[in-house]
């Protein structure tokens, strides 16, 4: 049985209103702290948002944002690398929907490792075992932090 | 005991409005041929005593208000010279000049047969120690407790407020069965002795509390019987009434206003229209028997309703539910009658949002728009949109059921609401009427 824990990445998630400069504030202070911003995705309501941000130093993100008055959870992720074609994003979402597991929302990000799709699933360890199971490859958490 | 005049306080309700009605129409006499503030305004208002003819011909009288005790300062309407006097107090004036009551010998007999009949109400007496820990002196509340309770032959502890420590020592060593203060203050006071390492609940005979002078919530005395082991009863007044006055029965479904020294009327804050049993309003109170310094149709400001039936104690008077809010604070929403107070108590049932929070109200075209801004907590926080949405419904939901008018909610990150030390302001109107 696959050790599925290496492969759950912790984001960070920011609660925000919706108003001019929280998102830079976010920025800044990460900035601050020496803190690499891999990737992020904001997800918008009337009104508020959630900042999501793959970040390399987590524990220290969230002491300084929560410092500041932010008001942050950690989120348990996936990464999975996609292929680099038309109709890589659909094997993906097709593989988990055949396995009955729920995305909640899923962003890119990019880097040496080529197109990697960030996922949050409503069963994490399920579907780090069913990707691997059918050969798709999944980024351990220690390749972002 | 179970009352203390229980002719009076039994007294069917027909013979008692008769009382009234012959009281309030003495009291207009008087106060037409020897009162020329209440003269004028009679005057101005178009009213002659002979005008009185039923209690409900009350309503055709001219109200009275704070400002006319601070426009008057010391003592212009009073209508008793000072040789009739035998004392006065001061208010502190939290919002301007100060205001100045004074008493006759018969103006104190009545405040302090008004509280006897309270305290019994609530079932204190003989054998009980009532620690009196409301402030004594210029202030109402520690003398009129402190008379109140040696006339129904409790023993008074006169701590008045303050060396908490100290009154706590005294609580248990004199075995207090009953105190008299603030909410806050016991509340205070169980939190000292928490760190002193007791537990009033468990180290002491403290068994009821008669708490006011400020406003308190439902939940406030959940907190307090629980967690001190303790009744809590409400009582109520205000210096122009002559101090604390009504004390919650033992029923504890509101205080009993004694309909022989007072009329209470509910109205309509926004359009002066009388309200029924159990409609929230603001309360008017006149005193039928005060001599120093009558008060009629007295606008106080606090807001309440009332219920009008024979209380299951047997008495009655007509009972006054706990003050729910003050009219200064009112928000006129569409039409209703809004209090800063219900979206408080409101927020305290979502234990998903903070209890700060902020009012806009605005104008959209014709209809008015009530924006309510609360901060969500940081344990109720996951990183779901939709559980956020939820929170948002949820509270719209709650606040459209108690206040009774749509209402949107606007979530903020915690801590980002201003904060207040003492009175809040908590609404803006940005409505250009
Ligand atoms: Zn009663």
């Amino acid at each position: 049985m696959i050790e599925t824990g290496r492969f759950l990445i912790k984001q960070i998630s920011v609660f925000s209103e919706n108003r001019p400069g929280r998102l830079a504030a976010i920025a800044k202070a990460l900035e601050e702290e020496n803190i690499n911003i891999l990737a992020f995705s904001i997800a918008e309501a009337d009104g508020f948002g959630v900042v999501r941000t793959l970040v390399d130093k987590p524990k220290k993100a969230y002491e300084k944002l929560t410092g500041l008055g932010f008001n942050v959870a950690f989120t348990d992720v996936i990464a999975v690398q996609m292929r680099d074609a038309p109709g890589g994003l659909y094997e993906i979402a097709k593989m988990l929907g055949d396995g009955q597991i729920n995305i909640e929302y899923s962003y890119a990000y990019s880097g040496k490792e080529g197109a990697v799709l960030i996922l949050r699933v409503d069963n994490a360890d399920q579907a780090v075992r069913l990707i691997s199971s059918r050969g798709a490859t999944l980024l351990e958490s220690r390749v972002f932090q | 005991m179970m009352f203390w005049d229980p002719r009076m306080e039994e007294m069917p309700r027909e013979e008692l409005q008769r009382l009234q009605y012959r009281l309030l129409k003495t009291l207009v006499y008087r106060l037409y041929s020897f009162s020329p503030f209440y003269h004028d305004r009679m005057k101005e208002s178009g009213v002659h005593p002979d005008d009185i003819r039923t209690l409900s011909d009350i309503r055709k009288l001219p109200f009275m208000y704070k400002r006319d005790l601070r426009d008057n300062y010391p003592d212009k309407i009073f209508v008793a010279g000072q040789d009739d006097l035998v004392r006065y107090h001061v208010s502190s004036g939290t919002t301007g000049k100060p205001t100045v009551v004074g008493y006759t010998r018969n103006d104190l007999d009545n405040w302090t047969a008004s509280l006897a009949r309270g305290l019994v109400s609530c079932g204190l007496g003989r054998g009980d120690v009532l620690q009196v820990s409301y402030g004594y002196g210029l202030f109402t509340g520690g003398l009129g407790l402190h008379y109140g309770a040696e006339r129904v032959g409790a023993t008074v502890l006169p701590t008045s407020v303050g060396n908490t420590e100290r009154q706590i020592e005294l609580m248990q060593d004199l075995h207090t069965t009953a105190i008299a203060c603030t909410p806050s203050y016991l509340i205070h006071m169980g939190e000292v002795a928490e760190k002193m390492g007791l537990s009033i609940k468990e180290d002491t005979d403290l068994r009821m509390g008669i708490l006011g002078a400020e406003p308190w919530s439902d939940t406030m005395k959940t907190r307090i019987e629980e967690w001190l082991g303790i009744k809590a009863f409400d009582i109520y007044g205000t210096s122009e009434l002559s101090g604390p006055m009504f004390c919650e029965c033992s029923e504890q479904k509101g205080f009993h206003v004694w309909g022989d020294l007072a009329c209470i009327e509910i109205l309509d804050p926004g359009t002066g229209e009388s309200l029924g049993p159990g409609e929230k309003g603001e309360l008017v109170v006149t005193m039928l028997q005060k001599e120093a310094l009558p008060m009629i149709r007295y606008r106080i400001g606090d807001i309440t309703s009332f219920e009008d039936g024979v209380c299951a104690c047997g008495r009655t008077h007509p009972r006054v539910m706990r003050i729910s809010g003050r009219v200064d604070d009112m928000l006129i929403i569409r039409g209703i009658n809004v209090f800063p107070s219900q979206i408080e108590y409101a927020l305290m049932t979502v234990p998903e949002v903070g209890q700060h929070f902020q009012i806009v109200v605005d104008r959209k075209g014709a209809l008015d728009d009530m924006l309510v801004r609360v901060e969500v907590s940081r344990e109720s926080f996951s990183d779901k949109i939709t559980d956020l949405m939820a929170i948002r419904k949820n509270v719209e939901h709650k606040l459209r059921n108690t206040l009774n008018v749509a209402v949107n909610v606007e979530l903020v990150e915690p801590g980002s609401l201003p904060r207040f030390e003492g009175k809040a302001k908590r609404v803006i109107d940005r409505r250009k009427l």
